[in-house]
């Protein structure tokens, strides 16, 4: 590893130290860390939409316009409607103006709704209903010649009849839960008991399946440190004009920095403490 | 006309974008994607709104001098920074004055909002902004290293956009998230205790889903909670998962029509 990417290397080290430095408490470090990330995130935005975003869908479009015309006499001169349509959101800095960028807010937000109705329909209703019913289109309904598993009695296999009607009661079971417009008693509060119990498990289920991908990224950031800072600036193959010190002196100046912080803070608490203390 | 206007737009539009969706002819495409395309436009524009209110809170921050207020010449320097990089590359090896200029730049900035946060003696931070920007207006004039891309992407490929990208952005935003894991199991200890059986259902689910790759059960064991592990996301979890997504597609639909028709009016603000 050359030393520059080395001294970045060890800058992304010290920001994850500082970003894991929250689990004591809120400090100086980790405030800092917070507010460079929320900066460069919206820098980051801005170029990415800028580049990936305007660049090719409005102003390569208007490009064989003249700017003297305002590009009026582009081929594409329409694409100057959501251009200046855009322009309007800015009235929001105004506040005599700033009603105006209702309209192009109104155009979004209908557009919006109006894509997002037939989808949300068709993915997220007939689609899942779809799935419920019809686990396998090749074979559609239940798979009674499997009922209890596969190649004998299995209530683990997920593809057997069993599980199959297990989907399809626990789903409606969990959507008669969720409807309110009838009370909950006799049979019909009987499968929405059994519908909050799918609930459970799914939520249980969810919740270890998400904290087993936040030890993995957990895990992955302690793997960074060791394997791409540490191991980096033991290696005594790495080196500056012959000299390995460049590398040792950068890392022990991140190590001081944050065991003198340590001592502070333990200084702190300490002497916080004395102070706290009851006087009698 | 201030409210009108706005809701006649969003009736016109959803039911015209409603009525498309069924139309299977090439010219409702056409359209269709035409105004995905304006919409796209619309929404890169509001960005502005975005970031000018994180330039407003910084610098009022700074002006009213509220806690931490330090921190918010870090995130101005963050974002003016990348900006930089991504508008700009340069042409070789060579750095000339580039880190010079960017530094001149965003020395700019902090004056700037130096000056308005100063209630007397403006007069030293803005001459310094304006030497600053007198600096790096001659280093962009003729330093000839480097360049403005504004037009092409060479700026998202230039060495400093991608080192902030991956040395600063990346590690910060994925150690919030591992983060998360400390909280997460905190936040269980106090919410999982089996205090009946709905509690304890979704404890021992969640237990077995977590010790599916505890590497110290043993060949069976260790297959048989995997097993468990698998059938558990599959069957039950998919179950409710499934409730949960035909409730939250019949959610969106239900507000999306009650802004068409122009019950829900949110979206439009005050006044």
């Amino acid at each position: 590893m050359d030393f520059t990417t080395f001294l970045w290397t060890t800058f992304a080290a010290f920001v994850t130290l500082a970003t894991f430095s929250f689990l004591y408490k809120d400090n100086p470090f980790y405030k800092f860390a917070e507010h460079l990330v929320v900066g460069v995130a919206a820098g980051y935005f801005v170029i990415i939409l800028w580049h990936n975003g305007l660049v090719p869908n409005l102003f390569r479009r208007l490009a064989d316009g003249d700017w003297y015309l305002l590009w009026l006499n582009s081929t594409m001169w329409w694409y100057l409607i959501p251009a200046i349509l855009g322009a309007l959101m800015w009235t929001r800095f105004s506040k005599r103006w700033s009603w105006v960028s209702r309209w192009p807010m109104g155009l979004y937000i209908g557009i919006s709704t109006g894509v997002a109705i037939p989808l949300e329909m068709s993915n997220r209703v007939s689609k899942q209903l779809y799935a419920t019913m019809i686990v396998n289109p090749q074979n559609p309904g239940i798979d009674w010649a499997n009922f209890w598993g596969h190649g004998g009695f299995d209530l683990l296999d997920v593809a057997s009849g069993f599980s199959q009607v297990l989907i399809f009661i626990g789903a409606v079971a969990a959507l008669i839960y969720f409807f309110f417009s009838k009370a909950h008693t006799g049979i019909f509060g009987k499968a929405a008991t059994f519908g909050i119990w799918i609930l459970m498990i799914g939520f249980g289920a969810s919740f270890g399946f998400t904290v087993m991908a936040r030890i993995s990224l957990f895990i992955n950031r302690l793997q960074f440190i060791d394997q791409e800072w540490i191991q980096h600036a033991m290696n005594p193959e790495n080196m500056v004009n012959g000299s390995h010190w460049p590398y040792q002196l950068v890392f022990w100046a991140m190590i001081l920095v944050v065991v003198g912080y340590m001592v502070f803070e333990l200084v702190q608490h300490f002497s916080s403490k004395g102070k706290a203390a009851p006087a009698e | 006309m201030k409210r009108q206007v706005p809701l006649v737009l969003v009736l016109l539009f959803g039911l015209f974008m409603i009525f498309q969706y069924f139309v299977p002819h090439e010219s409702s495409e056409w359209v269709y994607e035409f105004l995905l395309d304006w919409i796209y436009i619309i929404g890169i524009f509001a960005l502005a709104l975005g970031i000018w209110s994180l330039y407003v809170v910084s610098v009022d921050k700074v002006k009213t001098r509220k806690h931490d207020w330090g921190y918010s010449y870090v995130t101005l320097a963050g974002l003016f920074g990348m900006i930089l990089f991504g508008f700009t590359a340069r042409h070789g090896d060579e750095w000339g004055w580039y880190l010079i200029f960017v530094a001149c730049v965003l020395l700019t900035v902090i004056m700037s909002v130096q000056a308005m946060a100063a209630r007397i003696n403006k007069g030293l931070p803005l001459g310094l902004a304006g030497l600053f920007l007198l600096g790096a207006v001659l280093i962009a004039v003729f330093d000839d290293t480097w360049s403005f891309y504004f037009y092409t992407q060479e700026g998202l490929q230039s060495t400093m956009f991608r080192a902030f990208f991956d040395y600063i952005m990346m590690p910060i935003l994925a150690t919030i998230f591992s983060l998360l894991a400390f909280f997460i199991a905190s936040a269980a200890y106090r919410a999982f205790r089996a205090r009946n059986l709905l509690a304890s259902l979704l404890l021992i689910a969640a237990l077995i889903v977590m010790m599916r790759f505890f590497p110290y059960f043993g060949e069976n064991v260790g297959e048989f909670i995997a097993r468990v592990s698998s059938w558990l996301m599959n069957v039950p979890n998919l179950a409710a998962q499934r409730a949960i997504i035909i409730g939250v597609g019949l959610g969106i639909v239900a507000t999306a029509l009650k802004v068409i028709l122009g019950i829900e009016r949110g979206y439009m603000g005050k006044g």
